[in-house]
């Protein structure tokens, strides 16, 4: 047998494993938990204080839990955890507010809807996705009026709607209408045209120097004061107003910055190629700007999906305010962390996903301009 | 951002005095859009809360039911808009809410300054203190250098800093929003003390994990009237909220509830009853209503007392005495002007 002959061709050879004591558990362990004194220190006391957490917070939140329960002092006689048949009770104030109950299924069926609309935008691959497309612009119709009622629906008043389909309404309108709004006023920040540029720089800047509050307070109550009287604007359009104007100026600032990285270059190709302005923006400049700017957009609708709880001072119940008024029930009182914990995961859930999905997007879009 | 939020609830208010805002004709506005416009708190145990099945309950929205029974026979004809201490005056003067029941103290810059009616008093309350009872403080002069839980935009502010003056101490004010919100601050120990209108404190010391573990200071340090509220410039309809509350007291006083008002109605020996639930003479057309305008509000959510004892009584977890607010005939001073 020669030596020389391998069975593998030149540069095909598999990898060897990592020698012993450089992989497997025992290595990960004492690389990232035990490599210096220091570590050690750190992951003692981690673990310490893991273990006096931990196994408390799973008795409170599970196992001593009582899931079905007539009032707080039932809760007690039962079990020493969390009374989560306070929430099992009232989860449809929490989730459709005062909406009236043989109603419900209205705000369920736009639910559905809502995700049959979004699914073909969010997701390309999706089939029959531009006949889609169609019923998701129509979508916004359809769901205002299943929600609100008229034309043969039975109306419903917004002072009505509160919870958790209160904060979607608010986010998602807001979103929604902010985006496109956001990115004609950076333009307009960069245009040529004196008069649109000052004006998109007054707004933006005038709505980024007001905090969202004194927003909600105008709308909820100066506005009463310079419309004519007896008119009836209903509050809940004002706020969305409010909501829409307040995160556009912040998006469109997010998305300056995206214009802004994008070398002057590819608008003078745009020229040469003979594209108009609104040719070479959508075609060339926007898709790579957007693209870039994807971070700071989801980041601005994290926030604006978080702040719509403000509203719950302008007296619009959206769950904490919900929460805040069923605590008062003496039946109940006394639960506020129950409550709290439960809209916090309500939060955590929407914005965890909206930030999956933006880290999904930036993968997909990522055609290799610039380092990992 | 609490400056800036102070500083345009003061725009919103300048505004008010700006613009006139008599607005004529609030019954009318009332009849047209079906419900009364009712401001309430954004949650106070027995005061205002929701039940189970996502109605509003307590006894502050019980006078916005009266009314709305008056008028409309129908207590779910009621709107209810949430309001802080803060937002409650200028939701009230921008036109949001037809009236406000939602334990307001009646003052007299409020009365006056704000351009507001206070239409009477439905309980009688005084600002006390609420301590954890191991602090072993036994009164509110002895509190000098603790920090207090105190609601913004109340005149529990004013008081506080009042005392604190006149008795030479000092302390440190935790500024919150709600009720829950101070709730949350005190049992975290955040502040040693809550301040607010001893109902408030009663109702609040009820929702404690362990509420003898707290005390109330013998201290009542102020007068706070408590009552539902107008905007100036409509008499008529301040006049339909006063009576409604009035017809719930003299209800009360004549032995009318809401068990036996239908007998009652029928005609009975006593002229009063007869004049107050529409057998006799015709008030309700004084007020631009109908004859049974107040049989039809106890009927359908009772007298003073029935509402007192069903929310805030001794037999509820709250747990208050009548007191100061039992019938004038009973030694307290809740009387009503006579109907006739
Ligand atoms: N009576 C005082 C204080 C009223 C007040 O704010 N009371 C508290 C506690 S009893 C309250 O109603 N809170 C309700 C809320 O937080 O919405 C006033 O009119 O200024």
């Amino acid at each position: 047998m020669s030596t020389s002959t391998s069975p593998y061709a030149p540069g095909e050879h598999p990898d060897e494993k990592p020698p012993i004591g450089q992989s497997g558990l025992v290595n990960w362990v004492y690389t990232n938990l035990f490599s210096s004194p220091f570590n050690i220190i750190l992951t003692l006391v981690t673990a310490y204080f893991l273990y006096k957490i931990l196994p408390p917070m799973f008795n409170w939140m599970f196992f001593d839990a009582v899931y079905v329960a007539d009032s707080r002092e039932h809760c007690r006689e039962l079990n020493s955890g969390a009374c989560w048949g306070f929430i099992g009770k009232r989860i449809g104030q929490f989730t459709y507010g005062f909406y009236p109950h043989e109603l419900r299924w209205r705000v369920n069926l736009t639910f559905l809807l809502f995700i049959v609309a979004v699914l073909p935008v969010l997701w390309d691959n999706m089939p029959k996705r531009r006949l889609m497309l169609w019923f998701s612009a129509l979508f916004p119709f359809i769901g205002f009026w299943l929600l609100s009622g008229g034309l043969g629906l039975e109306t419903v008043e917004t002072n009505k709607w509160g919870g958790f389909m209160l904060t979607m309404v608010i986010g998602v309108t807001g979103i929604a209408v902010s985006l496109p709004l956001g990115i004609l006023l950076a333009l307009g920040r960069q245009s040529d045209l004196h008069i649109i540029r000052w004006v998109c720089t007054g707004f933006i800047e005038f709505i980024r120097g007001v905090p969202l509050i004194t927003l909600l307070f105008v709308a909820s109550t100066m506005l009463n004061y310079f419309l004519p009287p007896g008119s009836n604007f209903d509050l809940l359009l004002r706020v969305l107003i409010m909501v829409v104007l307040f995160s556009a100026a912040y998006l469109a600032e997010v998305v300056r910055g995206g214009l802004q990285a994008i070398p002057k270059g590819q608008v003078e190709a745009a020229d040469a190629m003979g594209l108009k302005y609104w040719q070479s923006m959508r075609l060339v400049v926007l898709p790579q700007a957007l693209k870039i700017s994807i971070p700071g957009i989801v980041n601005t609708f994290i926030g604006l999906f978080k702040d719509s709880t403000l509203v719950v001072i302008i007296g619009l119940l959206d769950p904490l305010g919900i929460g805040r008024a069923s605590l008062s029930d003496t039946k109940w009182q006394g639960l506020s962390t129950e409550v709290y914990v439960f809209i916090a995961l309500f939060f955590f859930i929407c914005c965890f996903g909206m930030s999956r999905y933006s880290i999904y997007l930036e993968k997909k879009l990522h055609t290799g301009h610039s380092e990992e | 951002m609490s400056k800036l939020t102070k500083l345009a609830a003061g725009a919103a208010v300048a505004a008010l005095f700006a613009a006139n805002t008599s607005t004529a004709g609030t019954l009318d506005d009332v009849k047209a859009a079906g419900h009364v416009k009712c401001g309430i708190s954004t949650g106070v145990p027995g005061f205002a809360f929701t039940d189970d099945g996502g109605a509003w309950q307590g006894f502050d929205p019980a006078v916005c039911k009266a009314v709305a029974a008056a008028i409309f026979g129908d207590t779910s004809k009621v709107k209810y808009t949430t309001t802080t201490g803060k937002t409650r005056f200028t939701a009230l003067a921008s036109g949001e809410v037809d009236m406000l029941a939602r334990n307001t103290t009646w003052t007299f810059s409020r009365d006056t300054d704000l351009k507001l009616d206070f239409v009477g008093v439905n309980y009688y309350d005084g600002q006390g203190f609420m301590i954890p009872s191991e602090l072993g403080v036994e009164s509110a002069k002895d509190l000098d250098g603790a920090s207090v839980c105190i609601q913004t935009g109340t005149t529990t502010e004013l008081n506080l800093a009042d005392f604190f003056r006149t008795n030479g101490i000092s302390y440190e004010a935790v500024p919150i929003e709600t009720n829950d919100e101070a709730r949350t601050n005190y049992v975290a120990g955040r502040c040693d003390v809550y301040t607010t209108d001893a109902s408030g404190l009663a109702a609040t010391r009820s929702s404690l994990e362990d509420p003898a573990a707290h005390v109330l200071m013998p201290e009542i340090i102020s007068k706070e009237p408590l009552g539902p509220l107008v905007r100036h410039g409509d008499s008529e309809w301040a006049d339909i909220v006063r009576w409604t509350l009035n017809a719930m007291i003299t209800a009360e006083e004549l032995g009318v509830n809401s068990g036996n008002v239908d007998k009652m109605a029928t005609g009975t020996d006593n002229p009063e009853i007869n004049r107050l639930l529409g057998s006799e003479g015709d008030l309700g057309a004084m007020i631009g209503l109908d004859k049974a305008w107040a049989w039809r509000a106890i009927k359908m959510v009772g007298n003073y007392g029935e509402v007192f004892e069903q929310y805030i009584g001794a037999d509820t977890p709250i747990g208050l005495d009548r007191g100061l607010n039992a019938l004038w005939t009973q030694g307290g001073i809740l009387y009503s002007p006579p109907f006739r």
